[in-house]
């Protein structure tokens, strides 16, 4: 089965993951990328906590996800692969061309970044980032939950969704 | 939320972080049942990133000299940044999976040794399924 989801959520496991996301999927593992958390034993407490027992947690940077991708992708259960960042999906996106879709679920305001929708906040370089995915051919929509339509990215761009 | 931040006179307080409106919600409740929702400081993670929640939550600690941050879901935004304060905050207890009656019992008991054990025990004992109509009198 593939991965259900490929996610970018700066908040990475929480509510809407485990719970918005993960139920409705039946999602049995969540592959958490980022070289920061990959390389913290705190770091991985502290997200393990968040997630529940039957749920699967791996921590993986970016170089070790490229490498394991493909044995995550072909699994017997569905699950997602979360992001912190544009620019790490977007390094994940060039190492592992298996990814069709990417859902961009939470990038919240910081100085800088401009409001596209309720729950994402772009900065120009981010906007080209994720144009950038767009163009390797990959469906890059935005969505917060599975109950919420996905919104295109041409339509996130546009601050359409405001 | 906008509680002013206590004096030395003040009970112990905490901070109530939650999805949404949730913190506004409860506290509104306590205050409507006991009269001391201003022990409680609240924190509504909409629109935050996990660095602004986490600073969030930190002011208000900081600010109401919290000594429990009571955070909604287990695995959630609030709950994974209150840890992360916890572990820059030595003292500072969080408590998830917060409900009315646990707060109710911190705002009666806050100043008590193991305030929020003491909460976190009555709030879980609070959770129960009732039956339905089942031996109800007959009409």
């Amino acid at each position: 089965m593939p991965i259900e989801l490929y996610r970018i959520d700066d908040r990475l496991i929480h509510g809407q993951v485990v719970v918005g996301w993960g139920q409705p999927l039946d999602v049995a593992f969540i592959v958490l990328v980022d070289d920061t958390v990959a390389a913290s034993d705190w770091e991985q407490d502290l997200y393990r906590m968040g997630a529940p027992p039957e749920m699967e947690l791996f921590f993986e940077s970016v170089t070790s996800a490229i490498a394991r991708i493909g044995a995550y992708q072909s699994r017997a259960e569905p699950g997602i692969v979360l992001t912190a960042d544009i620019e790490t999906m977007c390094r994940l996106a060039e190492g592992a061309p298996g990814i069709t879709r990417v859902n961009v679920g939470g990038i919240h305001h910081r100085e800088g970044r401009k409001a596209k929708l309720r729950y994402v906040f772009l900065t120009a370089d981010e906007e080209t980032r994720l144009q950038a995915l767009a163009n390797r051919g990959i469906a890059v929509t935005a969505q917060d939950v599975p109950s919420a339509p996905p919104v295109p990215l041409t339509e996130v761009l546009a601050g359409a969704g405001l | 939320m906008t509680n002013s931040a206590p004096d030395s006179a003040d009970p112990p307080c905490a901070v109530v972080a939650g999805h949404a409106d949730f913190a506004a919600g409860v506290i509104s409740a306590v205050q409507q049942i006991v009269g001391t929702g201003h022990v409680f400081r609240g924190v509504n993670n909409a629109a935050l990133d996990a660095a602004g929640l986490e600073h969030a939550i930190a002011a208000a600690v900081a600010d109401s000299h919290a000594t429990v941050v009571f955070t909604d879901l287990p695995g959630g935004s609030c709950t994974i940044a209150a840890r992360r304060v916890a572990r820059a905050t030595p003292g500072l207890a969080v408590v998830t999976g917060a409900n009315l009656v646990m707060l109710l019992d911190f705002a009666l008991n806050g100043a008590a040794a193991a305030a929020a054990e003491h909460a976190a025990e009555k709030g879980r004992a609070a959770i129960a399924v009732v039956e339905g109509m089942e031996g109800a009198r007959a009409h």
